[in-house]
């Protein structure tokens, strides 16, 4: 998870479902296939949702580490 | 001082003996209170949220002396939480992102359809029974600018179907209505009032500018004069046509498939086909069918899906179905066709049956 590139990073902390969705699908939607969107994020019940709801639109989602006491990184690859 | 908070709402002159950052901080978290401190202060590190840039006077506190950078009178202090509420997110506002979330998660939408959709300009002949929830569901999609144009004022007997418009707006113009209950529902949209009759003399001004068009009109005349105008200018559109249980819509490319002389060559003399007013309509007959139109609008603009060219629907209400009958582009069309009749409008007589007056 330390080796992937990152092309965009997001810091959605502060944000709960399913706006966190909402914005991690807006920011994948400006990348290229293949390139790799890290979102930052502290709403508990996102850390399940966000990683489902990308891997439903067909996106992979590389990893899901917590980075914090609330904070947790997601790594998502653009299908 | 003046302290700022992320988006500039609140103010607030700090008179203290303050002579660092930290002491700043110290001091607000003792004035705002708890809650306020939490939101910047780490309550287990101590520490200022890793989120939270501070900067004085515009600049970065990282690149001047931390929180031990010093502050004299009249400096500003700005605190900015990375990317959270109020500020914009991809050219989205906090209240856009939450408006249009439901559609913004449709792949079909998505953030680059908004933007389309904030950047459209819908005309809506007629603010009447078709019209009404094509106006407010196009509104609530987030169109970016809407034409209302109608002559009438709102009439009680309006209100069985024209939910545009309520009772306390009756006598009033009902493109003006119109414009209230659009921005009530949704400010962000530009509205442009026409309060006239859609006629040969105005018909190419008024289309002129607009991305497309939805004909909510209620007789032949107009039908034919938004087909004739829209064609000419290469407009596309949406018709729909709607007397008692039942509605029939089609949506109209000019050049890249049939118009709606194709499928009418004329009006029919007055008489044949009562109007609405003679043989009434239920209330939700025209709301299906603006609401279909509101649909082609927005499909048409964001570039999904397949939009009802060629194809004419037809709805029943009282059989409580749908059908649809092939519409194919009639090359002798006097509208559309290989060598179109109708060059200017002043060529048809929209008086009775739309005719192309022989030369």
């Amino acid at each position: 998870m330390t080796e992937v590139k990152v092309d965009r990073k997001i810091d959605i902390r502060g944000d709960v479902c399913p706006y966190t969705f909402v914005k991690s699908k807006l920011a994948i939607e400006e990348l290229k296939s293949g390139q790799v969107l890290e979102i930052i994020l502290d709403h508990d019940p996102a850390v399940e949702n966000v990683p489902r709801s990308m891997e439903a639109d067909g996106h992979k989602v590389l990893g899901v580490k917590k980075i914090g006491k609330k904070e947790w990184q997601i790594l998502v690859r653009k299908a | 001082m003046i302290f700022k908070d992320a988006v500039g709402a609140t103010e607030t002159n700090v008179d203290l003996q303050i002579a660092t950052v930290k002491n700043l901080i110290t001091a607000l978290v003792e004035k705002f209170g708890q809650q306020f401190g939490e939101k910047i202060i780490d309550p287990k590190t101590r520490e200022l949220r890793r989120y939270i840039n501070v900067f004085v006077n515009g600049k970065d506190i990282r690149n001047l002396q931390g929180f031990e950078t010093r502050l004299k009178e009249g400096d500003e202090v700005a605190l900015i939480p990375a990317i959270a509420g109020g500020s914009d997110f991809l050219g989205f506002t906090q209240d856009q992102i939450v408006r249009y979330s439901r559609q913004l998660i449709l792949k079909e939408v998505g953030g680059m359809g908004q933007r389309k959709l904030m950047a459209s300009k819908i005309l809506i002949i007629g603010a009447g029974g078709l019209g009404s929830p094509a106006a407010l569901y196009l509104a609530a999609a987030g169109v970016g600018k809407m034409g209302i144009i109608d002559s009438d004022k709102v009439d009680l007997s309006n209100l069985q179907r024209q939910i545009i418009h309520s009772t306390k707006a009756i006598g009033k113009a009902k493109a003006r209505s119109a414009k209230d209950s659009i921005l009530a529902l949704n400010p962000e949209v530009d509205v442009v009032v026409f309060e006239e009759r859609f006629e040969p003399e105005n018909a190419l001004d008024v289309i002129k500018g607009w991305d497309f068009v939805v004909d909510g009109s209620d007789n032949f005349p107009t039908k034919f004069l938004v087909n004739d105008a829209c064609v000419l200018k290469g407009i596309p559109f949406s018709h729909a046509g709607v007397l008692r249980f039942v509605g029939m819509t089609t949506t109209i490319i000019p050049h890249k498939g049939p118009c709606y002389r194709c499928l009418i060559k004329e009006a029919p003399p007055p008489g044949v086909v009562p109007t609405c007013q003679e043989a009434g309509v239920l209330g939700t007959v025209p709301g299906v069918m603006g609401t279909i139109q509101a649909s082609e609008a927005i499909k048409f603009i964001i570039g999904s899906g397949d939009l009802l060219v060629g194809r004419v629907l037809y709805f029943d209400a009282l059989g409580m179905k749908f059908d649809q009958f092939e519409l194919r582009r009639n090359p002798k069309c006097p509208s559309c066709g290989d060598r179109p009749l109708i060059k200017d409008l002043s060529q048809v007589d929209y008086g009775t049956v739309c005719r192309v007056r022989s030369r």
